[in-house]
């Protein structure tokens, strides 16, 4: 369960947006909607932990984002606009090293297939292109094996195919118990009913 | 700890695949040694005088030369955010890049150390204590340089700082250093300056990750 | 990290509070700051009885000392209100931090400033490399200044506050560690250091000045601190109504 209270944010004299609560429970998916500047990735970022709200708190399952312990740390998958993709190290390695972070198994074989990334598995990660980076991002995702899912628009450089991919993920992951909140410019990609929809 | 492990292996993996970079520190230590000479004089004895404060020196300074593996390359590719939110404590995953910095940069400059102070006419008897301090020092030294890394994320000349930041908290580590060389020059028990200089590594290793989590994740914000 | 805090602290961290209760104390810091430093210096300059190796030169430790002091304290006070403000997030305790790091600056540059003055006729030359005490105050101004550059190198403001209040910290468990390491060193090298050459002893008729002295630095650099402070907390609250009110006092 995640929630916001009375979340606001103040860049400076502008105010991104104060009074935001909302509450999300398992097999619930929220869509974060808004122009370009809105706030939807700072928002994410502090649903996140990585930064503080200038006023309000975020909880998940009762205990504030930016004091979680390890354990429930593992349930928690953010995914922003850079894939964490060390250049140097092959997709295989970085997979890898992302699975041992989360304390998971690298299951890699139909994972990548399922990605089309087979072909490309040992060759360094300064080769892809901009749509293989973002398809080995959500290999990071379901590697992590974690319940929250805050994805900053995660279907930039994808094809149809991968677009279409990520959706069927995201119905799979909500169904079975998980929850997920996607900032998108597209969200009727997204959206069924029951799903909530934050507007910056 | 496997996720320790996990961390020091990529940062080395990293770092060797680079390898061409690896040598910069090393170039650096060699031009600056070799600036002293040139400045000062060739004479065998005067070298003998400066041979010891300049290798510390220039140690020093040739450390702070390859700082963007430390924290701004994980910065800019988004891997420093994922090793904040993973499970893992930061205080292990940084302690674990000052580690693979310290083998990476560190360790290559002590090994060209003894050789560049034959150069400089120290006796080969107080080299193994020169290697020693060296050794003792470059735990706090790592430390010190990864805070200045830390404390500069994200600052678009971070680079230049750096040095003034970290410089003057290193010169515990100068004044203890070569005195334990200068004493093993001249024959004498180096002990006290050599503990000293592991009762500041544990204080390092102890706290330093602390205080550079705290860092990245303000950096981050 | 929250704990039950007592009230007066509370409303210490309350900008338009502090700010008057520095115009309060303001005053009588700086009356008895000045007060103070007057009786010092002429007891100290003028009547005091001349030292019987250094003549007239060993005056200076009348002001020496002190304003090495002062840096020192002033470093201190910084990293304690920098630390404040970063486990209670307090903003007003950041403007102390950033209010103190300047002044302290000064004041350790005046020290090294003096002590060439002193060394001047004392060894011959304006910088003895060997004093540990010259050398430790180099270090610290290093420290300050290299807080303040970090300072101004952030562009946001808080994130400048909270990074700078770790180096803050950091430098603080240090002072003692470069000072004792530069002591360590001193005596290694056996080099004479201003204060040996200062007198064997102080008297009384010597130390009585020396303390005032102490004393009138201390209040005059809480005056500065304060005032610093209230210039910094017009400037971080802007536009806030009750500075309005304080400016527009008077206004037509």
């Amino acid at each position: 369960m995640l929630c916001g209270r009375e979340l606001a944010v103040w860049r400076g004299e502008r105010c991104l947006f104060e009074q935001l609560h909302f509450e999300l429970g398992s097999q619930q998916l929220a869509l974060l909607v808004g122009a370009n500047g809105s706030g939807k990735t700072t928002l994410l970022r502090i649903l996140a932990g990585l930064a503080l709200p200038t006023s309000g708190t975020v909880t998940w399952n009762g205990v504030a984002v930016s004091e979680l312990a390890a354990e429930a740390r593992r349930e928690v998958a953010y995914r922003g606009h850079l894939e964490a993709l060390k250049r140097d190290l092959t997709v295989a390695e970085n997979l890898e090293f992302h699975a041992a972070l989360w304390g998971r198994e690298p299951k890699l074989e139909g994972l990548l297939e399922e990605l089309k990334l087979v072909q490309v598995a040992h060759m360094r990660a300064r080769y892809l292109s901009a749509g293989q980076r973002r398809r080995v991002a959500l290999a990071m995702l379901h590697l992590s094996g974690a319940k929250l899912w805050l994805l900053d628009e995660p279907t930039t450089n994808l094809d149809g195919e991968g677009r279409a991919l990520l959706v069927a993920w995201t119905r799979r992951h909500v169904d079975s118990g998980g929850l997920a909140v996607i900032a998108t410019h597209q969200p009727e990609e997204f959206a069924t009913r029951g799903t909530l929809m934050i507007e910056l | 700890m496997r996720v320790f492990n996990a961390v020091l292996a990529r940062d080395l993996r990293v770092a060797f695949r680079r390898w061409s970079e690896l040598a910069h520190p090393l170039i650096f230590f060699s031009i600056v040694v070799t600036l002293f000479p040139l400045a000062l004089s060739p004479e065998g004895s005067q070298l003998r005088d400066i041979g010891t404060g300049v290798l510390w020196v220039a140690t020093f300074l040739s450390s702070l030369l390859a700082l963007d593996g430390l924290f701004r390359g994980d910065a800019d590719d988004g891997s420093l955010e994922q090793l904040i939110l993973s499970p893992v404590p930061l205080t292990i995953a940084v302690l674990a890049k000052v580690v693979a910095h310290a083998l990476v940069t560190l360790l290559p400059l002590i090994c060209l150390v003894p050789f560049t102070a034959y150069t400089f006419n120290i006796p080969s008897a107080a080299l193994p204590t020169l290697v020693l301090a060296l050794l003792l020092a470059a735990p706090t030294l790592s430390v010190l340089v990864a805070l200045g890394a830390a404390l500069t994320i994200g600052l678009r000349r971070g680079g230049s700082i750096v040095g003034l930041l970290v410089l003057p908290l290193t010169s515990p580590l100068l004044i203890f250093g070569t005195r334990a060389t200068d004493l093993s020059i001249n024959g004498e028990p180096t002990a006290a300056p050599l503990l000293l200089l592991g009762a500041l590594a544990a204080l390092a290793i102890s706290l330093g990750p602390l205080a550079i989590a705290a860092a990245v994740k303000v950096g981050l914000e | 990290m929250t704990m039950k805090l007592p009230r007066w602290f509370h409303q210490l961290g309350s900008p338009p509070y502090v700010y008057r209760l520095a115009d309060r104390l303001c005053p009588w810091l700086g009356a008895i700051g000045v007060i103070l430093l007057a009786v010092g210096s002429v007891w100290g300059l003028v009547i005091a009885p001349a030292d019987y190796q250094q003549d007239e030169v060993y005056r200076i430790i009348y002001i020496h000392p002190q304003t090495a002091y002062i840096g020192m304290m002033a470093y201190v006070v910084m990293a304690v209100a920098a630390a404040i403000g970063y486990v209670w997030r307090l903003k007003l305790a950041h403007a102390v931090a950033v209010s103190a790091a300047p002044i302290g600056a000064w004041f350790t540059f005046c020290a090294l400033f003096t002590g060439a003055v002193w060394g001047r006729p004392t060894w011959g030359t304006y910088w003895q490399w060997g004093d540990p005490r010259i050398m430790f105050e180099a270090l610290l101004l290093f420290l300050f200044l290299g807080y303040l550059a970090l300072r101004g190198a952030f562009d946001d403001r808080d994130k400048a506050d909270r990074v700078t209040a770790i180096l803050a910290v950091v430098g603080v468990v240090n002072v003692p560690i470069v000072h004792y390491s530069v002591e360590w060193w001193n005596s290694l090298h056996q080099t004479s250091t201003l204060l040996d050459e200062g007198g064997p002893a102080m008297t009384t008729d010597m130390l009585i000045p020396f303390l005032i002295m102490i004393l009138a630095f201390t209040l005059t650099f809480y005056w500065l601190l304060l005032r610093r402070l209230q210039a910094e907390i017009i400037e971080r609250e802007g536009d806030a109504r009750w500075i309005r009110e304080l400016v527009g006092e008077g206004a037509p």
